[in-house]
């Protein structure tokens, strides 16, 4: 557990990618098993222990802290797990000590219920020092939140034994924490695990961006590159799981698809919810907008599953009733998506429609006249492409749209991490609320529309950064406030309605375009310009 | 006759006497002051005439030029300021001269810590437990959440993070004044022998230490190195406003650290873009606010700046009598 729980804290502190895999890789490295199975898991949020709450903690510390001095304490940490970790009275020399192993801690907790938590976890908490019983709480009630995704885990996983990340991305959703056929495996040079029944994950095919050249549409075929999540579908041995780019397992966030399968199959599509925004009224798709109600929760309501309810419009078929089509040109393997396309319901699978066009520059005029603007551009698929994985040169590109374009004024700028640390890297910009012109810069006020951290040069970065420093009214931790003086044209692909932000709006994959020196900050972008552009 | 202790007065700017006519710390210049210590929260130029220890007063002199109207104070020492009220500075072991100060008028005694710690620290003369009727008291790390680890531990963690990245450097973020010196005078203690490289804003302080008899080893400054690769695996110690500052783009690879007591928190480490927390404080932490107040054992516990409510909270759970100074000043005009 003291092991586990100072990769936590060293996770917790760290900022770059590089350091982060090289933490992760040695702990995989030194660790014992079970528990480098058990840390992994936990990391990547594989595990729950539903009998310990975070009013369990509470309840617990109130019965040894002073109820004032908690509130106070709770409220200047901020985080209950935190707090707790720091205020649990230092037990007595007589407790139990010694290493504490990962895998104990997990058992203990998973045998527990609602009735004898508050009984167990008080024996757990005295055999661990602040650090520990830190990584144990949070480990019990969830949430690590240090900035791991199941690809920086599985990346450093592939680090720590030197095997290709591609296998074990292949082999890790397929088995259960504490996976101990993978480090069989990858650490003790054991046999790959028997994985011919299970729902795994294949990586994705990937493309590059068409930047200036075109394609011969003799050799590439076109489809529209629909703007939702990218979804790999699985059904092996009588379960369905649906993966998402990065291999995270998001079955529990979309149900109603789990039963939707009806043969074995891996299936490559975008996962939408129901609209009119992309593809037209009839079977058609929302704006990503829409979409986004639904990403990133654990338990869905029968509300959320009725207004806006799933399905994947498919791709590709990667394979189909025990035989694997990977190898197989894109030509056959779309024949096979479009012969498999009766046998799928209709309710929750659609096809992606071929774009058909006389030649590369009608595609281009479809494209620009494309009418639904949440579409994010074209694909651009090899005809004879096998199906591989990562991003291959020639095989698939993507042709997005020329973005949309807005100026706006800088107004907070934060610093950015690792080796940008010591940069304002990261801007949040705003258009003017009201008429700028109208009496002076009074009659107007500057509402955020969004956030962004490229599109520039590291020279521009420099520049930027000195602008920031000189220009700055008022500083708020990393974050300052600088003078509305400065003019940004930022590119982004879309915008939508926005609860979450003062402006109502919010953009997508907004990024700086150009640094508009030149530009008085009264010239920029009105609200009303960029809500004209709203297509919900 | 007058009311018990009414001669000491809390006011916004300092803590006034009146008999001597003459402040303890005050935020503006005034024509007589007492200072605790050398920090600028505490220190400020400009007084007639400034008390406080010879180190102190040297400190003074080179961030303030405070020369005119320097009267020493020895630790030990008992001055007489006029009007019945005599002041001894006693040892708080804070930073390098730093005092409590005893106003003795009356018959009464009053103590005012100034910041003050009681973890052993080679350059501060250790805090001295004196009995008093009234302490008043600083409570910056005023909340039980803030225990100070053994500064061992957060050195290990330090020399460990080196050894761990040879190819990078270690920016450590703290204090000019005290804890600057601290961290490099306990470095040394532990072993660590190599040069340590210092932002200027540094140096004029590190020697002013060394003039009073703190080692302080190797050190050189930045803007002297070779060149980054000089600095691949040392450490470098730089004043916290120079973390994100353009500054530390010289450096190879930087990882941050602070030394500071409010990394306890994680949410303040992260919020500061710190790597690196290493919890080390020139103040007391709970355990020690809480174990003065018990040993000095006053009548009465006033409390000055900090987390005054978590204290004052814990002075009523003890029974023992205790007042914010804001609520007394607040009294006084009342009154």
């Amino acid at each position: 557990m003291e092991e586990f729980a100072a990769l936590l804290d060293a996770l917790v502190y760290t900022t770059s990618r590089n350091r982060k895999l090289a933490l992760i890789a040695a702990y995989l490295r030194e660790a014992p098993d079970p528990d480098r199975g058990w840390a992994l898991a936990a990391l990547t949020d594989g595990l729950d222990f539903p009998a310990v709450k975070s009013s369990t903690i509470r309840s617990l510390m109130m019965e040894r802290v002073d109820p004032v001095l908690w509130a106070l304490s709770r409220d200047f940490v901020g985080d209950t797990a935190e707090t707790a970790s720091l205020l649990w009275p230092e037990p007595e020399a007589s407790a139990p000590q010694g290493n504490l192993p990962l895998a104990e801690v997990v058992e203990r907790l998973a045998a527990l219920t609602r009735a004898t938590a508050p009984k167990e976890m008080p024996g757990l908490l005295d055999r661990l020092d602040a650090r520990g019983r830190y990584a144990l709480i949070k480990l019990a009630t969830g949430g690590m939140r240090v900035g791991v995704s199941a690809r920086l885990a599985k990346t450093a996983f592939a680090m720590a034994f030197e095997v290709a990340v591609e296998e074990v991305e292949e082999y890790w959703h397929a088995l259960a924490p504490p996976y101990p056929q993978l480090f069989a495996w990858a650490a003790d040079g054991g046999p790959p695990p028997d994985l011919a029944h299970a729902p795994r994950f294949r990586p994705f095919m990937l493309a590059h961006p068409l930047e200036d050249g075109e394609v011969d549409l003799k050799d590439y075929a076109a489809e529209w590159k629909w703007d939702g999540i990218r979804v790999q579908l699985v059904r092996a041995g009588g379960e369905t799981r649906i993966y998402s780019r990065s291999g995270d397992d998001i079955s529990a966030t979309f149900p109603e698809l789990r039963g939707a399968l009806p043969i074995d199959a891996v299936l490559d599509g975008e996962l939408l919810v129901r609209g009119s925004a992309q593809g037209g009224e009839a079977g058609g798709a929302a704006s990503f907008n829409a979409l986004q109600q639904r990403l990133g929760r654990k338990t869905v309501s029968g509300t959320m599953l009725k207004e806006y309810p799933a399905f994947v419009r498919l791709y590709d078929v990667l394979l189909l009733a025990g035989e694997d089509w990977r190898d197989q040109p894109w030509k056959l393997r779309r024949a096979t998506l479009e012969g498999l396309m009766p046998q799928l319901p209709a309710s929750h699978f659609d096809l992606s429609q071929l774009v058909e066009a006389e030649d590369f520059a009608a595609l281009a005029r479809i494209r620009d006249g494309a009418r639904d603007d949440a579409i994010e551009g074209l694909m651009l698929k090899h005809r004879d492409s096998p199906y591989v994985a990562g991003r291959k040169v020639a095989l698939w590109y993507k042709w997005k749209r020329d973005p949309l374009l807005i100026d706006c004024v800088l107004m907070y700028a934060t610093r950015g991490s690792g080796k940008r640390s010591s940069f304002y890297s990261d801007y949040t910009f705003g258009c003017w609320n009201g008429d700028p012109d109208a009496n002076g810069l009074g009659g107007a006020e500057l509402l955020p529309v969004g956030k962004a951290y490229s599109g520039f040069t590291d020279e521009e970065l420099k520049a930027i950064d000195r602008f920031v420093r000189q220009n700055t009214v008022g500083k708020f931790g990393p974050v300052r406030e600088v003078a509305r003086a400065l003019v940004f044209e930022v590119a982004f692909d879309s915008v939508h309605t926005s609860k979450r932000h003062k402006s109502g709006l919010a953009m997508r994959f907004p990024r700086i375009h150009r640094i508009r020196w030149d530009k008085p900050a009264h010239e920029a972008d009105r609200i009303e310009g960029l809500r004209a552009l709203i297509k919900d | 006759m007058t009311l018990p202790f009414s001669w000491i007065r809390p006011e916004p700017q300092g803590i006034y006497i009146a008999p001597a006519d003459i402040w303890v710390d005050p935020s503006r210049a005034v024509p007589r002051a007492l200072v605790t210590h050398g920090h600028a929260d505490h220190a400020r130029g400009g007084h007639g005439i400034t008390i406080a220890t010879p180190a102190t007063l040297a400190i003074m002199e080179l961030r303030y030029q405070t020369r005119a109207g320097a009267v020493t104070a020895a630790y030990g020492e008992t001055i007489s300021l006029g009007g019945g009220v005599t002041a001894t500075f006693l040892p708080a072991g804070h930073v390098l001269g730093s005092a409590q100060i005893l106003l003795e008028h009356a018959g009464e005694r009053v103590i005012i810590t100034g910041d003050y710690k009681r973890a052993p620290d080679p350059t501060a003369t250790p805090f001295a437990v004196t009995p008093c009727d009234i302490l008043i008291t600083e409570a910056t790390f005023g909340l039980p959440v803030f225990t100070h680890p053994p500064i061992a531990e957060e050195i290990g963690k330090l020399l460990a993070a080196r050894e761990a990245n040879p190819d990078s450097c270690i920016l450590v973020g703290a204090y000019a004044l005290g804890k600057a010196q601290r961290v490099i005078a306990e470095l040394r203690a532990a072993g660590h022998s190599d040069t340590i490289w210092l932002h200027g804003a540094m140096e004029a302080m590190c020697r002013l230490y060394e003039d009073h008899g703190v080692a302080l080893g190797d050190l050189r400054l930045v803007s002297d190195a070779p060149s980054k690769e000089a600095m691949r695996g040392a450490i470098v110690m730089a004043p916290p406003s120079a973390l994100g500052d353009s500054w530390s783009r010289r450096l190879p690879d930087p990882i941050t650290a602070m030394a500071s007591g409010w990394m306890r928190v994680r949410a303040r480490a992260r919020q500061r873009g710190v790597e690196l927390p290493l919890i080390i404080s020139d103040h007391a932490d709970w355990n020690e606010l809480t174990r003065t107040i018990t040993e000095v054992n006053p009548q009465e516990t006033w409390i000055t700046h900090g987390r005054e409510e978590a204290l004052l909270r814990w002075c009523e759970l003890n029974q023992r009598r205790a007042r914010a100074l804001a609520l007394v000043g607040y009294e006084d005009e009342d009154d």
